[in-house]
């Protein structure tokens, strides 16, 4: 490893303060005592005994959750189908064409993508609720999981599905028996990254959610216009520590895994 | 060999198991097999030899069941195959790349078609011990496929393609990656493995040793087509082409043009001052054909003195010598600048051998040493 100069130092440091001061003051406040946000009074963490007590707030984490999970599990479905299609059939005609609008919504502004299915939605008389946010969610976050999936896709040695095929697998068992499970990781994190998209979609979700069903996030932006709250903090506290949670564990499993195989391979060659 | 030896493709009454008629393939434009008619036998270990790119793994893919023909038919066991999809037909595929399951165990790679069948549990636990057996691997059960090493790995494709008894075994160049030590035990252990089981195998190689070795008939292809099928020593002491002889071992081609000269015999006046060649040949050569004689170099023989009674001689002087070991290789020039390459066994020690670089030596052979190919 080369020394750190001092000028690798500061520009490390001065990009590290710019992503995660403002989450360091952030997650302070939320252990102040006074309910004034800008005035430290000392360590409290009565500001998260009261958000267990907030009927709304919690009420709109279920919202959330339950958004997440349904239209991250459905956009990876139909994330992967697309992305394996796009990827096994080969030439068709229109083929580029397709895979262009399979990615289209990565690049639409999202308040385009929100209109438009409020117009829809208006338009085929579904009443807005947790059914309309799902399916937006599904919508945009499916592009996302395509674009994982195929990745991994064309990388992916073709001749172990043929293989796979040999042995008297169906097209549909060799895909569950054989791709499947080598490109889960991939698909997992597919699912994770719709899943995150869901959980802090704030656009879409006020174009497409109706007074029977509010996210989390919409709540939070309407209840910060009336005044920061601790409660606030505390709430973006949890949040920050699942993510964190989530991101190191998932980092750690994958680098255990590979450490693993490493070791394994390099016993393999030595006993060759 | 002796007269009994398994030869099904002498026999008129026999039917093959696979027939290729008049297959053509085509990728775009590209013709990747060009009107190619074929037949295999039963327990033949038929042998693909070819330059890479000439068609061998198209081949081996449309019986699979991977590529269709564009044109033609082939008949697996007297029915067309065209509709039988790849997972239904008795034909298992042992890939170039291995193609193993990387998240199943050796034991789960080898189980895998056997399950596909639907075979009762204590069954496939039989043939899956008796597959392990077979290539020596029962250590390695429980191993992952990136947990063993690259000879193992190919053992276990190979165990996993014969797992399900398929009528017809492909092997796509099944021993490329291994070193040359390794491969020709393997090479052994192919052809002991296919007696045991009586499987018909057609292997793809590149390799002309190893399609000597193991086939009882090897094909010579070339862009599409194939040049000439025949056992392997006919394939080494006939061939049919210059195309064939190259390919096959070292050979000489001297060229010339041919004059009958008695019954099968011909005399072929090769260079200025030279005496005529005299080489015997079935096939008939017209008066002033061009032709080329093809000798094997352990064909020919090498002296320091002139020798008596041969009916070619030729005298040159010695540009090269490779030795090999047990022979060595001469490479000598003759004064039209012809290079001519003898074998000789090296029955002495090298400091005592009778000729080394710059002498001149003479070169002879019989008439029936070599091969008269008009192409
Ligand atoms: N799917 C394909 N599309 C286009 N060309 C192909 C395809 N498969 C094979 N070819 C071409 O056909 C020729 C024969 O290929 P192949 O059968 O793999 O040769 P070999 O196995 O003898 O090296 C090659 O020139 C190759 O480029
Ligand atoms: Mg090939």
């Amino acid at each position: 490893m080369n020394r750190l100069s001092w000028f690798n130092v500061v520009s490390l440091t001065l990009g590290f303060a710019f992503l995660y001061i403002p989450m360091l003051i952030l997650i302070l406040y939320s252990f102040n005592e006074s309910k004034l946000v800008t005035v430290w009074a000392g360590f409290s963490t009565k500001w998260y005994g009261e958000l267990l007590q907030n009927e709304a707030f919690l009420n709109a984490a279920w919202v959330t959750l339950k958004v997440a999970v349904f239209s991250s599990t459905l956009a990876t479905v139909l994330g992967t189908i697309a992305a394996y299609v796009m990827i096994r059939s080969g030439k068709f005609f229109g083929r580029t064409l397709f895979s262009g609008m399979i990615y289209a919504p990565l690049v639409m502004p999202e308040v385009i993508t929100g209109l438009s299915l409020l117009l829809l939605f208006i338009g085929i008389g579904l009443d807005r609720g947790v059914l309309t946010i799902v399916l937006a969610h599904t919508t945009f976050s499916m592009c996302y999981v395509s674009v994982v999936v195929s990745s991994r896709l064309v990388t992916f040695d073709q001749s172990l599905e043929e293989a796979a095929l040999d042995l008297g697998c169906s097209q549909a068992e060799a895909f569950r028996l054989v791709t499947l499970p080598i490109i889960a990781p991939a698909v997992i994190s597919g699912w994770l990254l719709a899943f995150t998209l869901s959980l802090d979609d704030l656009v879409i979700a006020s174009f497409t959610s109706g007074p029977s069903a509010t996210t989390l996030p919409i709540k939070i932006f309407s209840a910060v216009r009336l005044g920061v709250s601790p409660e606030i903090n505390a709430l973006s506290t949890i949040m920050i520590a699942i993510v964190t949670v989530g991101v190191i564990t998932a980092s750690l499993v994958s680098k255990q895994q590979a450490v693993r195989q490493k070791k394994e391979e390099q016993a393999a060659e030595r006993a060759a | 060999m002796n007269s009994t030896a398994f030869a099904p493709w002498e026999d008129p009454e026999a039917t093959p198991l696979i027939q290729f008629q008049n297959v053509t393939k085509r990728f775009g434009d590209f013709v990747a097999i060009d009107d190619l008619t074929i037949d295999i036998y039963e327990k033949e270990f038929f042998a693909l030899l070819g330059p890479s790119g000439c068609g061998k793994t198209t081949m081996m893919r449309m019986l699979a069941g991977f590529e269709t023909p564009t044109q033609g038919k082939i008949n697996l066991a007297g029915k067309d195959i065209a509709p039988v999809p790849p997972n239904k037909r008795a034909v298992n595929m042992m890939f170039q790349s291995y193609a193993l399951f990387p998240h199943l165990s050796v034991w789960e790679n080898i189980a895998f078609g056997l399950k596909r069948e639907q075979m009762p549990k204590n069954d496939i636990n039989d043939r899956v011990e008796e597959m392990l057996r077979l290539t020596r691997l029962e250590k390695f059960a429980r191993r992952k496929p990136h947990q063993i090493s690259g000879g193992q790995r190919q053992r276990v494709a190979l165990a996993r393609s014969l797992a399900k008894a398929p009528k017809l075994l492909l092997l796509d160049e099944p021993l490329g990656a291994l070193d040359k030590k390794l491969r020709q035990e393997t090479q052994f252990e192919l052809m002991d493995i296919q007696e045991k089981t009586g499987t018909t195998f057609v292997i793809v190689t590149h390799d002309q040793e190893e399609a000597m070795t193991v086939a009882s008939r090897v094909a010579v292809m070339d862009h599409g087509k194939i040049i000439q099928v025949a056992t392997p020593d006919r394939i080494y002491e006939t061939p049919n082409s210059v195309y064939v002889a190259d390919f096959i071992g070292e050979v000489n081609i001297i060229e010339g043009t041919a004059t009958p000269n008695g019954e099968d015999s011909y005399a072929i006046s090769w260079a200025e001052g030279q005496s005529p060649l005299k080489a015997a040949s079935a096939k008939p050569f017209s008066e002033g054909q061009k032709c080329h004689v093809a000798i094997r170099p352990e064909k020919v023989t090498i002296n320091a003195q002139k020798p008596d009674g041969v009916d070619n001689l030729v005298q040159g002087k010695i540009l090269d010598i490779a030795y090999l070991g047990n022979i060595s290789t001469y490479h000598v020039e003759l004064p039209s600048g012809t290079v001519i390459k003898a074998q000789a066994a090296n029955t002495r020690r090298i400091a005592r051998r009778s000729f080394t670089w710059e002498d001149s030596v003479w070169l002879s052979w019989t008439a029936t040493a070599g091969v008269l190919l008009a192409e």
